[in-house]
């Protein structure tokens, strides 16, 4: 793989209190590429992305071991700052989670909070991302009604465009389609190809077809291991693994 | 009753009649039972409202709300005590909720999950059973005697709170981790601060419950006579309160001494009535400010 690489995780091992639920998680992320996780509930490739923004920091008994570097930055690294990776490694979740305020307001969080008082400049970058994340046009007269009223998948493309207004080098998406409809389901999988022009892209799927459109490269995970990564082409066709057969193959999952 | 029941239910359970019977019996009697206890407690609320508008709503007119008592308190009004309650309830809250809320906000957000810091929610828990007469004791020993605010509105103010504290703090933890995760993982993810996702994301989605919490409460100590007897009460001024060291007059308190002391007890009773009556209306309208607000939140927020 001749390609920059922008994440690269070196021996992860991650502990909710005792029990070890990633097991020596070694994987390089690459630039401007889509890279997909797969794998049965409960293999830990949430886990493993949330580690990625430190989401999982959140949690009260859990513990890393392994470094994760993001372009040679230790992230786990005590005098890392947390707040300053998170405005580089952006979120984007299972369930659509706007704010309860308007479509306008949640998109401007991500610049008040970090001190940004312009307000044309606010406005500018609000409507950049609406058009970015292609949902300007469905929103353009009634910016400032409350975001809950969209639909649900109007409401991850708003949470996509409220990721991208922070100006993020990595993109995580975390199941993005999971609840969503067919329809909502293709939108978003077609912003993410958009995307990838401009950012480095992970994302959780359990749905195989999804990870087959979208993505460059695809890990596949089970029961907390890594076990098979590479270009998605290639896993899909002529897996390694047997065990990635059999589960690209349905036998199991 | 029961028969209507049984020719309800009869098209799902033709073929087990018997035994549908009986149970079918045993459910009707559980309704009539259930129904009955609560026709009951309706009664009760029923029968005191009943009971105070008949007997006060004789004495209620625009000189009762706004005119000093007169001759002995036989005649006249009660706006000094409406004056009172409105201030030491004033107070109770100015009091209450920044501190409230500020200890709800370190229980939830900040606390370590130790065993101390269980045990202080548990007192906080077990501060709302003392009885309020302590809490009056308390008041005086310490704000009216060691601070030397003396019987006041301040005094009152600070007494009231606390009895009300405990309450908003349980209100105030209860709205605050009623907030969806899901809005503070999305509030960290753009790289806000935990603070920030606090101020920004937390307290305006609880805020409408954190105020119901807060009415409720104070509310409920708007109508305390216990903790007021000697930390601000007087059986009579002149005039209106001038400032927070003043003593006041107060419904409550002032119900009691048209009950308990005097010389024609018919007018006295009368008014005691017309008080109940407006006191009771204060803490209705109160408790009603509170639902229309969680009305509110539930349409903005969701259930």
């Amino acid at each position: 793989m001749d390609h920059d690489v922008k994440i690269s995780a070196l021996n992860v091992n991650f502990y909710y209190g005792k029990t070890l639920t990633l097991k020596n998680i070694s994987l390089d992320i690459l630039q401007k590429k889509v890279t997909a996780l797969i794998g049965p509930s409960g293999c830990g490739k949430s886990t493993f992305i949330r580690l990625l923004n430190r989401m999982n920091d959140l949690i009260p008994g859990a513990r890393v071991e392994g470094q994760i570097l993001l372009d040679g930055l230790d992230i786990y690294h005590p005098r890392t700052d947390v707040v300053s990776l998170r405005r580089r490694v952006g979120m984007v979740f299972q369930k659509p989670n706007p704010f309860p305020k308007s479509i306008f307001d949640n998109l401007a969080y991500g610049l008040t909070i970090s001190g940004m008082r312009d307000k044309r400049f606010i406005e500018h970058k609000v409507i950049d991302s609406l058009k970015k994340a292609a949902l300007y046009n469905e929103v353009k007269d009634r910016l400032h009604d409350n975001a809950l009223m969209l639909s649900g998948g109007q409401q991850q493309r708003l949470c996509i465009a409220r990721c991208l207004v922070v100006e993020p080098e990595v993109i995580l998406f975390d199941e993005p389609a999971a609840s969503l409809d067919p329809i909502s389901t293709r939108k978003i999988e077609e912003l993410i190809l958009e995307l990838k022009d401009e950012y480095t892209i992970v994302i959780v799927t359990h749905n195989m077809q999804q990870a087959a459109r979208v993505s460059d490269f695809t890990a596949f995970m089970y029961l907390g291991e890594l076990v098979e990564y590479g270009d998605t082409e290639r896993i899909f066709t002529v897996p390694k693994e047997k065990m990635t057969e059999e589960y690209l193959s349905g036998k199991f999952g | 009753m029961t028969r209507q029941t049984f020719s309800r239910t009869r098209p799902y359970t033709a073929g087990r009649r018997q035994a549908v019977r009986a149970s079918d019996l045993t459910q009707a009697l559980g309704f009539l039972f259930l129904g009955a206890c609560t026709a009951f407690a309706l009664f009760f609320l029923g029968s005191i409202l009943y009971f105070v508008i008949v007997r006060g709503a004789p004495a209620i007119s625009w000189e009762f709300l706004t005119s000093v008592p007169r001759r002995a308190m036989t005649q006249g009004g009660v706006a000094p005590a409406i004056v009172g309650t409105f201030y030491l309830t004033l107070g109770a809250v100015a009091f209450a909720l920044p501190l409230g809320l500020a200890c709800a906000i370190y229980l939830t957000e900040y606390s370590p999950k130790t065993i101390l810091v269980n045990i202080i929610r548990l007192s906080i828990a077990n501060l709302a059973g003392i009885p309020s007469i302590v809490f009056g004791l308390f008041g005086f020993a310490v704000f009216v005697k060691v601070f030397g605010f003396g019987v006041s509105i301040l005094s009152g103010s600070l007494t009231l709170g606390i009895m009300a504290l405990p309450g908003i703090i349980a209100a105030s933890q209860e709205a605050i981790l009623a907030v969806p995760q899901s809005y503070k993982e999305a509030s960290l993810a753009l790289g806000a601060t935990h603070w920030q996702t606090i101020a920004r994301v937390v307290l305006p989605s609880s805020l409408p419950g954190i105020l119901t919490g807060v009415i409720l409460n104070v509310g409920r100590v708007a109508g305390e006579t216990a903790a007021i007897l000697f930390t601000a009460a007087t059986f009579y001024t002149r005039g209106y309160p001038n400032s927070i060291f003043s003593e006041v007059m107060a419904l409550p308190y002032h119900i009691y001494a048209l009950m308990t002391e005097g010389t024609h007890p018919e007018s006295q009773t009368l008014i005691a009535y017309g008080s109940s009556l407006i006191l009771l209306s204060l803490v209705l309208a109160v408790s009603a400010l509170a639902i229309i607000l969680r009305q509110r939140q539930r349409r903005v927020y969701g259930p």
